[in-house]
């Protein structure tokens, strides 16, 4: 059966505080780099994934992230599927 | 009356829960391991703070899948009573018993202290005891407690009265200085203070035994 790589990338939704990307954008000015408008931290998760088909491979992927990787309440998510070789 | 106390692996109020409640206030307790389905015979359930599953993903997000809490959910579902303190509150917004999301407090910094609250127990069962505005104090502790939730929807929560705990100085970031919120028709509710650490007078007063101890005559 087929193994379909997929990175998830979770995000806070932009209505949503990210204290620590503040946090981190503030120490962004004491390195030096004085330049950062906006910094917002997110997850990056990568997935393996056997599945038969590529169309079965995604809907198992998009109830992964919308039910478990990420919170629809606070963060969106997006998706990148490539086939393995 | 006998309330269950669910244990996540990473709980870490469970004892405490059972303190207050078997120790102080003589109510039968039963902890519920995480793979557990038999709910048979309590009264009412308890969700206790700690750090769920490692608290791994979001807070929450991992233990929404026990076992334990399919049964919780429909036990809830029945209209039976069920508490979320902290981490159980937590748990509580994950699994969709209640609206809205706990996120990293406003200044990052882990909270652990007493505050004030202002109780509007609208049809809530577990504050039927108190008077509209009445002010209670409990401590808090915790790293992610800022509720968070759409502005419409939280409009939408206050009309129906559900926003049923606020604190007097907001000290997380909670969006419409929210601390707890009880579902729709009453028999749920979360709260990031912690009512079982308020059960002495010599540690915290005991704002949170006449919480619990008003809540569990109710429900007899």
């Amino acid at each position: 059966m087929p193994v379909f790589h997929a990175r998830v990338q979770v995000s806070l939704r932009p209505s949503v505080l990210d204290p620590a990307g503040e946090a981190t954008r503030a120490a962004a000015g004491r390195l030096g780099v004085h330049g950062v408008k906006r910094l917002r931290i997110g997850k990056a998760i990568e997935v393996d994934l056997e599945a038969p088909d590529r169309a079965t491979a995604e809907a198992q992927l998009h109830l992964l992230s919308d039910r478990l990787l990420a919170n629809p309440v606070i963060e969106n998510w997006s998706l990148e599927i490539n086939e393995a070789g | 009356m006998t309330i269950g106390i669910v244990v996540f692996p990473g709980s870490n109020c469970d004892r405490d829960v059972r303190w207050a409640l078997e120790g102080r206030l003589g109510r039968p307790t039963r902890f519920l391991w995480h793979e557990e389905h038999d709910l048979g015979g309590l009264d009412a359930v308890v969700l206790p703070g700690g750090f769920s599953y490692g608290d791994y993903l979001r807070c929450g997000a991992i233990a929404r899948f026990a076992p334990v809490l399919e049964e919780v959910r429909d036990f809830a579902q029945r209209g039976g009573p069920v508490l979320g303190i902290c981490n159980g509150f937590q748990v509580l917004t994950e699994m969709g018993l209640l609206p809205g999301a706990l996120t990293r407090n406003r200044d990052l910094h882990f909270l652990c202290e007493p505050t004030a609250l202002e109780v509007r127990p609208g049809r809530c069962g577990w504050l039927g005891a108190y008077g509209e505005g009445e002010r209670i104090i409990l401590p808090i502790a915790h790293g992610e407690g800022r509720y968070q939730i759409e502005a419409d929807e939280l409009q939408r929560l206050e009309e129906r009265g559900q926003v049923v705990l606020r604190y007097a100085r907001n000290p997380n970031g909670s969006v419409g200085d929210v601390a707890g919120l009880c579902n729709e028709r009453g028999n749920v509710l979360g709260l990031m203070p912690h009512p079982e650490r308020a059960c002495d007078p010599a540690t915290g007063g005991t704002d949170g035994q006449r919480l619990l101890a008003a809540a569990l005559t109710a429900f007899a």
